[in-house]
């Protein structure tokens, strides 16, 4: 067996690579400008990652800050995370079941029932079995109580946990202050997606049907919890509201920024040397500087224009900091990427999404695998609700549906992962939904347009990013 | 040449409802030789895999593996007894490089936090390739999209042997490929052989059989028509073993050919 050792002494690139042997190529590029050409060539073959998304947000904000001298100031960008938030959310969930080739139609729909669920409990002093009287409590809870019979069966521990505890908590009717009403939201979600798995792994009905139809049921069910064309508010619960309307101190925004951004420079620079000394393959460390270097100025531009006074009555208030939601964002974008890059879990949900029957030869359980994806989805559509709640200030009767789940969608396509599974990642969706987002952002400054332009504009875009996606499939088919 | 073999299949027997598929097989594999399985289209071989593999539970009939009896109930346990399968199809995910897919569904993971040991299992990769002597694949971290034919072959090949196993079961492993390829895996079939496996290798291609086996099994319509030397036997013969059941004095007596018919 040849034993591979890189030399000591070998600094030059050709030294490097005679001492790495057989697979030369292995080490990867070994100065920016291998990587850049190893980029153009990554592109080329048919995986642009998430070139589209960038080019779509450098295109309108360039298109709108030369349309309107509004769209480029603080109060108006700032705007822009918190009318991200529940898109981004949602898109996150998404990415998860777009990764097996399946879709989630119901993700909208279900984010309402999340909210209105969370809504009823914070309104009612969590005497839910009051307000909704038996027979919707009773259906209600059994269902809760299915959802969790079908995680255990599963052997999905956390799932199990998660609907475990929102049981208790819709029975107990614990849900009158915050922190249990938001656990209710997210578990309302689990369960949903506990049982939208079942139907679709198990029982084997196309995801497409089935979320369809829930994507109804569900509309129906918020009707059901609100009542007919009222709504239930959120704006006097002070955690709720904050996610979307109130900012992280200037002073803490930047430790949040050191905190994220250092870690992130701290991680990659460690891999990188600690990769190239071992001879595996890995960034040339001139990248990956370069890249945390446009992490530092893309991101402390932001927080420093954040940091901005954006009230419009400075005397009265004082509005100025981060939103919110970008901690929670960040927060999961963080832990969902290691989920799926540095887990078997991840590397499991790409091998189905890939190819089904060789993950299920390699021992994998594919239906297991779909049910969990579904119920990661419905839980950040949980999460997706209480953002959405606390952006409106309540919970409406069509909470969820109409556009949301399909803007969702284009969000997470647009930002590049493939709507025939095997590729994305969760940063697709922050980027996607951003894109999403400018959009009626941009648009909203010129109210003569109306909102034709607005669906227009969209559906163009995510078109385009469908197509981007179609034709790097077809690079890729060698 | 070896005389007690690594894997031992006697007097298997595998029904489809009416339809009576393998009849009393006996079947031998050979460590450091490479058996070759031929038959035609409905002679059992994929069955015959297939019940070794633990897809399929057989009727009747016993597995010896190192001259202990064992049962085989599913994939499983074939693979437990370091009995490695490289399907037709092979069984790649596109969207994966060549170290996440050799590994798939048994990573390496690290002590503490279980996160994925990507460190090891691309060395072990590297290690596996280089020790079948692979020139053509320039990075382990390529998608296995972008690979060729061959040079999947071959991955799929170095999937079965990473994993310490005795016996590797090949189906068709060069249906699909032109000649430098065909020749790239026969090469590393004869020295999966060498390094001291027992090889089975299910091929249609009498010139790749000739070439690189060491005994062959001719089935026919569901039995062994014999196991012989490859070097006992003549091309001519084994086709007509494969067409017919039986060649001059070697094959199935013509009562049992006409049973099996």
């Amino acid at each position: 067996m040849t034993e591979l050792k890189p030399q000591a002494t070998g600094k030059t690139t050709a030294g490097i690579r005679q001492a790495v042997g057989e697979f030369a190529g292995d080490i990867g590029a070994l100065n920016l400008k291998e990587a850049f050409f190893g980029y153009v060539a990554k592109v080329r073959r048919g995986d642009p990652g998430a070139l589209p998304a960038l080019l779509g947000v450098i295109v309108l904000l360039v298109v709108f800050s030369t349309t309107s001298p509004r769209f480029f100031t603080v109060g108006n960008l700032a705007n822009l995370p918190s009318q991200a938030g529940g898109y981004i959310l949602l898109a996150m969930g998404l990415v998860f079941v777009l990764l097996l080739g399946e879709i989630d139609l119901s993700a909208g729909t279900a984010s309402g029932v999340c909210a209105a669920a969370m809504a009823l409990g914070l309104n009612h002093n969590g005497n839910l079995y009051n307000v909704l009287k038996g027979g919707t409590f009773g259906v209600y809870l059994a269902a809760m109580v299915f959802a969790l019979g079908i995680a255990v069966w599963q052997r999905l521990w956390p799932a199990a946990i998660a609907v475990g505890a929102g049981t208790i908590i819709l029975a107990g009717g614990f849900a009158s202050n915050q922190p249990t009403a938001l656990l209710l939201a997210v578990c309302t979600g689990t369960a949903i997606g506990v049982v939208t798995g079942f139907l679709v792994a198990k029982v084997g009905i196309p995801s497409f049907v089935v979320t369809l139809a829930l994507f109804l049921a569900w509309q129906g069910v918020v009707l059901k919890f609100i009542g007919n064309g009222g709504s239930l508010p959120t704006r006097q619960f002070t955690a709720v509201n904050a996610l979307a309307n109130k900012n992280i101190p200037p002073a803490w925004s930047w430790v949040m920024f050191v905190v994220f951004v250092g870690g992130y420079g701290l991680v990659t620079t460690l891999r990188s040397i600690r990769r190239r000394r071992a001879a595996l393959s890995a960034d040339p460390l001139s990248l990956v500087f370069l890249r945390v270097l446009a992490l530092i100025v893309g991101g402390g531009l932001a927080v420093y224009f954040l940091n901005q006074q954006r009230s419009p009555n400075p005397k009265l208030t004082s509005v100025k900091g981060t939103p919110w939601v970008v901690l929670l964002i960040l927060l999961l974008l963080v832990a969902l990427t290691l989920l799926l890059t540095k887990t078997a879990y991840g590397r499991h949900l790409y091998a189905v999404g890939g190819n089904a029957e060789a993950a299920r030869r390699a021992g994998i359980d594919v239906a297991r695998m779909r049910l969990s994806a579904f119920a990661i989805c419905s839980t950040l559509a949980g999460c997706a609700g209480v953002a959405f709640a606390s952006k409106i200030g309540g919970v409406p009767a069509d909470a969820g549906s109409g556009n949301t789940l399909l803007y969702a969608v284009g969000a997470a396509v647009i930002g590049g992962t493939s709507l025939f599974g095997g590729r994305g990642r969760v940063r697709d969706a922050v980027l996607g939904g951003l894109v999403i987002a400018l959009i009626p952002n941009g648009l909203g400054l010129h109210p003569q347009l109306g909102a034709a332009y607005e669906f227009v504009i969209t559906g163009l875009f995510l078109l385009l990013a469908a197509a981007v996606d179609a034709l790097a499939r077809r690079r890729q088919a060698v | 040449m070896s005389e007690s073999p690594i894997l031992a299949l006697r007097g298997i027997n595998k029904s489809f409802g009416a339809v009576h598929v393998l009849r009393d097989v006996d079947f031998n594999v050979y460590p450091g030789e490479v058996m070759a399985l031929v038959g035609d289209n409905g002679a059992g071989k994929s069955t015959l895999i297939k019940c070794i593999a633990g897809i399929y539970p057989v009727d009747s009939g016993e597995f010896y593996f190192a001259g202990k009896q064992i049962h085989i109930h599913g994939p499983r346990d074939a693979a437990a007894y370091g009995i490695e399968f490289v399907y037709q199809d092979l069984a790649l995910c596109d969207n994966l490089d060549i170290v996440q897919n050799m590994f798939l569904g048994r990573e390496l993971r690290t002590r503490p936090l279980h996160a994925l040991d990507e460190g090891t299992m691309e060395r072990r990769a590297r290690e596996t390739l280089a020790s079948l002597s692979v020139r053509t694949i320039q990075s382990v971290r390529q998608v296995v999209s972008s690979l060729s034919g061959g040079q999947r072959q071959t991955v799929a090949i170095a999937k079965a042997v990473l994993w310490e196993n005795k016996v590797i079961v090949l189906d068709e492993p060069t249906a699909a490929l032109g000649v430098a390829q065909t020749k790239q895996v026969l090469d590393l079939v004869r020295r999966l052989a060498d390094s001291g496996h027992g090889v089975v290798l299910i091929s249609h291609n009498m010139n790749d059989v000739m070439q690189v086996a060491d005994r062959i099994t001719a089935m026919y319509l569901g039995r062994v028509a014999a196991e012989v030397s490859a070097s006992d036997v003549t091309h001519a013969q084994v086709v007509e073993l494969i067409t017919a059941g039986r060649s001059g004095n070697l094959g199935l007596q013509p009562a049992e050919a006409a049973q099996s018919a």
